[in-house]
């Protein structure tokens, strides 16, 4: 195995399989990646984990905890994809922890009301499943697999959350209010969930040709403002944005820049809420030490007494 | 200090008929507890039937450098296909 061989292995758009020989930069670009995909996911179950208790029925804590608990799983997939590419799930998660690899800022946002439970469904993972469609024909077959899965999955999530908006942008007013000021809240996090503009992504091009990105940051941006604004209008409700505006020419709507200085700021992780996030996290994994401490000292016992 | 546990290979029977196919791997301290976090990762939506967990480092893998001495000697064996034999249109579904 061979550069020319992996060379010719991504021209034909074959998949590169774990065993594979592979360029150090393809590695190391892929475990940064799906790490940090790996990442979002279990950080994403705290700022929805913590209306679970506070959802307005039975059926919406159910349907909360589920999702929730997909995220756990969608951390899982993709920390096994990580790891066939030689970095052990302890270590990805040790990096986590001393906030040396980094998860979507996007959950470094807080959500003080019900509505942004629906937004979080409607709009974040509405832009995540944009994002996460062409990953599942990534070059990298386990990532690719694990990508499979993530959608079937996620396509709920996003249905829940449209959902909770619908209802409440049919409630009463103030329902209808609290659902406006959540999407005035998510519609710019999440036109930047994709990244900075094409302009501003010097790895996007290397990314496409390794076939690990299909499309571009502003053609996936494009993709989701032309799908959402038309289920906004079915919501009744307005995108906080006054440049947006169907281009009957481009058959798309044109629409305003985002603030790419807060998106810088967000990526730095100012504020106070990433080191709520990761303090949430490092909590969870050290008070759990115990518990895996203990099953596995059963396990040897029980390996010991059936060898006896 | 932490406790990591070993890494398990997941292969799920989607129902009855048909063979377990991998589907990703777990971690967990013994194989018991592997498939209850098999059953709890892969098999919430109805996907399976039965489990089957191995540790990863059983696995014995074929060389992806030997895939030519390994799999390529079948391309030109072509008698050893259907579609080698020419037949006559009246009996040709055989």
């Amino acid at each position: 195995m061979s550069q020319e061989h992996f060379d010719a292995l991504i021209e034909a758009d074959e998949r590169i399989e774990p065993d594979d020989w592979m360029p150090d930069d393809y590695r190391n670009t892929l475990v940064r990646q799906i790490a940090q995909h790996a990442h979002s996911e279990i950080i994403g179950m705290q700022p929805e984990g913590e209306w679970i208790t506070r959802a307005p029925s039975l059926r919406r804590k159910a349907i909360l905890t589920a999702k929730v608990q997909d995220e756990a799983g969608h951390g899982l997939y993709l920390y096994g994809a990580a790891e066939s590419l030689g970095t052990p799930r302890a270590e990805l998660l040790d990096r986590l922890h001393a906030k040396t690899q980094k998860y979507s800022s996007i959950f470094n946002y807080p959500t003080p009301e019900w509505a942004d439970v629906g937004a979080i469904g409607w709009l974040v993972d509405g832009a995540a499943i944009m994002n996460q469609v062409p990953l599942c024909r990534c070059s990298y077959g386990p990532y690719g697999r694990a990508m499979v899965r993530i959608c079937k999955e996620e396509s709920f999530h996003q249905r829940q959350g449209y959902q909770i908006m619908l209802s409440l942008s049919q409630g009463t007013p103030e329902q209808h209010a609290m659902a406006q000021r959540a999407l005035d809240r998510w519609w710019w996090p999440s036109i930047m969930m994709f990244g900075p503009p094409d302009a501003d992504s010097p790895n996007t091009g290397r990314s496409m040709a390794w076939g690990i990105k299909r499309f571009t940051n502003d053609e996936l941006r494009q993709n989701f403002v032309d799908a959402t604004v038309p289920q906004a209008e079915l919501l009744g409700l307005t995108p906080p944005d006054d440049a947006l505006v169907w281009n009957a020419e481009r058959g798309h709507y044109d629409f305003g820049e985002p603030d790419w200085d807060e998106f810088a700021r967000m990526v730095r992780g100012e504020g106070e809420i990433p080191d709520l996030r990761i303090g949430v996290r490092r909590a969870a994994h050290d008070d759990g030490d115990w518990v895996r401490a203990a099953a596995a000292a059963y396990a040897d016992k029980q390996a010991a007494r059936s060898a006896a | 200090m932490s406790t990591v546990f070993p890494q398990w290979e997941v292969f799920v029977r989607a129902r009855r008929g048909l063979d377990h196919q991998h589907a990703g791997s777990v971690h967990a301290p013994d194989g018991e507890t592997a498939l209850r976090a098999a059953r709890d990762l892969f098999t919430r939506r109805q996907e399976g039937v039965s489990l089957w967990v191995v540790p990863s480092t059983e696995i014995v893998a074929s060389d992806p450098a030997d895939v030519d001495a390994l799999f390529g000697p079948a391309a030109d064996k072509a008698y050893r296909f259907p579609t080698n034999y020419d037949l006559p249109p009246d009996v040709d579904h055989m």
